[in-house]
């Protein structure tokens, strides 16, 4: 059977009626990356003090393509050891040379990151694909120029921190522990280390366990900006190096993007030591579709929320609530668009669905999904073909899904959407309302008085309306409830790093 | 003999202190009581109510049952109920600063912390309308967004009062929450918590709904840890809690992520009209929500 006359037959399944050749004709060749620019070292060590350095453990791990399952090099597994040596570096660099530093100084080091950054993106781009799973089109046009963007914006609030809080005379806090998740590699590093720096303050930085290699290049180039060593120093490792910083007494401030459950065991390290602390945590966003919505794009919107970055986005738009008068046409589209996204090789820039990041988070994911089905909810998943070789799991969603059942309260951090549907926008936002999370929520309706009372009511801290995991660098991000506390981007996003007096 | 002037002198009537729960004045429902004294002759005050577990639980629950409409009301609305707790805090000055300065205050500071704390209250109920225009933002996103950031209450949060000032520490707490549109459960000073329940008569008799504003009283240890690890209460304000027993509680807070705040009141004291009120005290209660409205013909 030809490639054509599968997709037809995929179509005719799934969205019964008369074809519209514009859909089904549809067959792509690979249209792959380069990636003979990129030259990634067998071995990395950890940057501390301003020097790449062996690990205590002299020991070093693999980081795999989990496209491939292909080791790509071996990182440096950093220990207890090593967060103390890199804090009191960066306590060193913070008492000798950061905090001393002018703030238009300070500025002109982080504007050199952001140009850097932007002079290396499609190096970044491909290593942040080959590592994280990711499609090279999310990578290259989200991931790469947004960390650039957030250096270069919190770059000029460096030497501006006194209109920023007025009646307060601003200063840093000390050395920044700063723990990020896999999902977004290089641009959680931005979003931490930008505004710190800004702030005055130096960074010991921890990379997820699956994806280190995008931030040890930005410590290449924080070494290429000559930037004091010690300023930002960067440990690679697993939970060990992770509990260590955040349990360093040497550490003044905390920020940690990730679970939920992890961000409640460091609120509990936390405890009494006075340090101060930011979390991103997990979501079960609300995706909200009014009868009145244009509904192509809604499903354009429902989409982009819950299988961009394979859904391992901590505001991807899980539940879909779908008011019940067009639940049916929703789901018709949706299922015909899903059958529409090509899952495969990241490096291939029509690839819409990557690699899932790891064996571990694709065994949660199938066994979320698995609970799914045993709750009776029922399935819908894209008949694509998955490579034989890594961690693929084909978009799906449940429909007739409990507000009960764990599908519809647990993140799954997977490209798996639960639907549910609605009448009301009173039961729609007690609904939407009701988990423990409160990070994102999208609206869709052509009615902007709607948007905004929905947007009101809704208990999270980014609402997007018409639109769905839209980021920038002056918006601020972060949640209510159990998503954590602190904000990340804008104005918002200085205050985690400052003291006021 | 009958000692006809005893019988003649007119007995006063005592005050019987309880919680203020809801908008009303139940008696803990444990039963339970502490005696407080005098602070100079030991004389008997009051058996106030040693509120309980279940007191709490009960006072959290009206206390989310009325942050809907307390942070739904305008802000005009809530700034003039706020001004309305300093009318009526002004007309009971008297019995405050007699029952502060029973507690062990001279008369002058006892008077002094009623003004401070009516000024307080006069203080944050300005702020109602002009700290969302000082937190929020609109903010200058690449693309065809409408792109805004808006201050909103973090929900019910809980207030251990300081033991002394014990009136003016607790207003100073609860005031920025409450014209914030959070709904507030406190406990109040245990030594000195008669203040603090004739605030809730004042709060009964201003224009505050029943349940933004409860007030417990009794013995901290028994009271504080289930307010730190109640699942229902979204930040606690642990100014009135020791050093020591900070780590346990903040463990237990971390369960449902609570926001946690504390007022370095040994660092700045209570009197610093710069730091001890200020907008950022109505900031560390509030959330902040950012919108992406679309722009589009």
């Amino acid at each position: 059977m030809t490639r054509n006359e599968k997709n037809r037959e995929t179509l005719e399944r799934l969205a019964p009626g008369p074809a519209s050749p514009a859909v089904i004709n549809w067959e792509y060749s690979a249209s792959l990356e380069s990636t003979d620019h990129v030259s990634i070292a067998p071995r990395h060590n950890l940057f501390i003090g301003g020097r790449f350095v062996e690990p205590h453990s002299k020991k070093w791990f693999s980081t795999i393509n989990p496209a491939t399952e292909e080791e790509l090099s071996k990182v440096a597994e950093g220990d207890a050891e090593d967060v103390d040596r890199a804090v009191r570096e960066a306590r060193r660099a913070y008492e000798k040379s950061w905090r001393k530093l002018s703030g238009t100084e300070r500025a002109k080091y982080i504007f050199r990151i952001a140009r850097l950054i932007q002079e290396k993106s499609r190096a970044l781009a491909v290593v942040e694909t080959m590592n994280g799973g990711k499609p090279i089109k999310e990578s290259r046009d989200i991931d790469i120029p947004l960390a650039a963007a957030h250096f270069f914006y919190y770059a000029g609030w460096a030497d501006k921190l006194e209109y920023a809080f007025p009646n307060r005379n601003v200063s840093p806090i000390g050395v920044a522990a700063q723990i990020i998740p896999w999902n977004f590699p290089l641009l959680m590093a931005a979003w931490k280390i930008a505004p710190a720096l800004a702030a005055g303050n130096t960074v010991v930085l921890k990379p997820a366990e699956t994806t280190p290699l995008t931030s040890l290049m930005l410590a290449e180039i924080i070494q290429e900006a000559g930037l004091p060593p010690g300023v930002v120093n960067i440990v690679t490792g697993g939970p060990a190096a992770g509990a260590a910083l955040s349990s360093h007494p040497g550490v003044d401030k905390i920020a940690f993007t990730g679970s939920t459950e992890v961000g409640k065991r460091i609120e509990r390290a936390v405890a009494g030591t006075g340090k101060r602390l930011t979390l991103e945590l997990g979501g079960k966003a609300p995706n909200i579709v009014f009868e009145d919505a244009p509904l192509d794009q809604a499903v354009e919107g429902i989409v982009n929320g819950i299988y961009f970055n394979q859904g391992h986005v901590c505001c991807a738009g899980s539940r879909l609530f779908v008011q019940e008068s067009v639940a049916e046409p929703v789901l018709r589209k949706l299922r015909q668009r899903i059958g529409t996204l090509r899952v495969g090789n990241p490096l291939d820039k029509n690839t819409d669905v990557g690699a899932i990041n790891s064996q571990a988070q694709l065994d949660k994911i199938r066994e979320l999904v698995q609970s799914g089905t045993d709750e009776g909810a029922e399935i819908f998943q894209s008949s694509c073909s998955l490579p034989q070789r890594g961690f693929w799991f084909p978009p799906t969603f449940f429909s007739g899904v409990a507000q009960s059942s764990r599908i519809a309260q647990e993140e799954i951090f997977g490209p798996v959407l639960s639907v549910l549907t609605f009448r009301t926008p009173e039961e729609a936002i007690e609904r939407a309302n009701n988990t423990p999370y409160g990070l994102s929520a999208g609206v869709w309706t052509e009615k902007g008085s709607r948007i905004l009372k929905m947007a009101q009511k809704l208990r999270a801290g980014v609402i997007w309306a018409n639109t769905y995991n839209k980021f920038d660098p002056t918006s601020p991000f972060g949640g209510f409830k159990e998503s954590g506390f602190g904000r990340e981007g804008g104005l918002h996003g200085l205050a985690p790093y400052v003291m006021l007096s | 003999m009958v000692n006809y002037s005893l019988l003649m002198a007119r007995l006063n009537v005592r005050k019987t202190y309880k919680l203020y729960i809801n908008g009303e004045f139940p008696r803990t429902e444990s039963g339970r009581y502490y005696p407080i004294h005098t602070a100079t002759g030991g004389e008997l005050l009051a058996n106030a109510c040693r509120g309980s577990r279940k007191d709490l639980r009960n006072a959290v629950q009206a206390a989310r049952k009325a942050f809907p409409a307390w942070s739904g009301k305008t802000a005009y609305n809530r700034g003039q109920i706020l001004y309305r707790i300093a009318e009526v805090c002004e007309s009971r000055a008297a019995e405050l600063a007699r029952e502060i300065q029973l507690l062990g205050s001279s008369a002058s500071e006892a008077a002094k912390e009623v003004s401070r704390t009516i000024d307080r209250w006069v203080y944050y109920a300005g702020w109602s309308d002009k700290y969302p225009q000082l937190f929020g933002s609109v903010n200058p996103v690449a693309g065809p967004y409408y792109n805004f950031t808006v201050p909103e209450p973090t929900g019910v949060v809980g207030v251990v009062g300081p033991e002394t000032p014990a009136l003016l520490g607790l207003v100073s707490r609860i005031a920025p929450a409450l014209v914030g549109g959070n709904t507030v459960v406190a406990i109040t000073s245990e030594s000195r918590p008669l203040p603090s329940i004739t605030l809730g008569e004042v709060f009964a008799t201003s224009d505050i709904p029943a349940g933004v504003v409860n007030l417990i009283s009794g013995i901290k240890n028994e009271l504080v840890p289930w307010l730190a690890s109640h699942m229902d209460v979204n930040a606690i304000d642990t100014t009135g809690v020791d050093e020591s027993e900070l780590a346990a509680l903040e463990k237990a807070a971390a369960e449902n992520v609570k926001r946690l705040v504390r007022f370095d009141a040994a660092a700045i004291g209570w009197d610093d009209a710069r730091r001890s009120q200020s907008p950022y005290a109505i900031a560390e209660f509030q959330e902040m929500k950012t919108v992406w409205h679309p722009m589009g013909m």
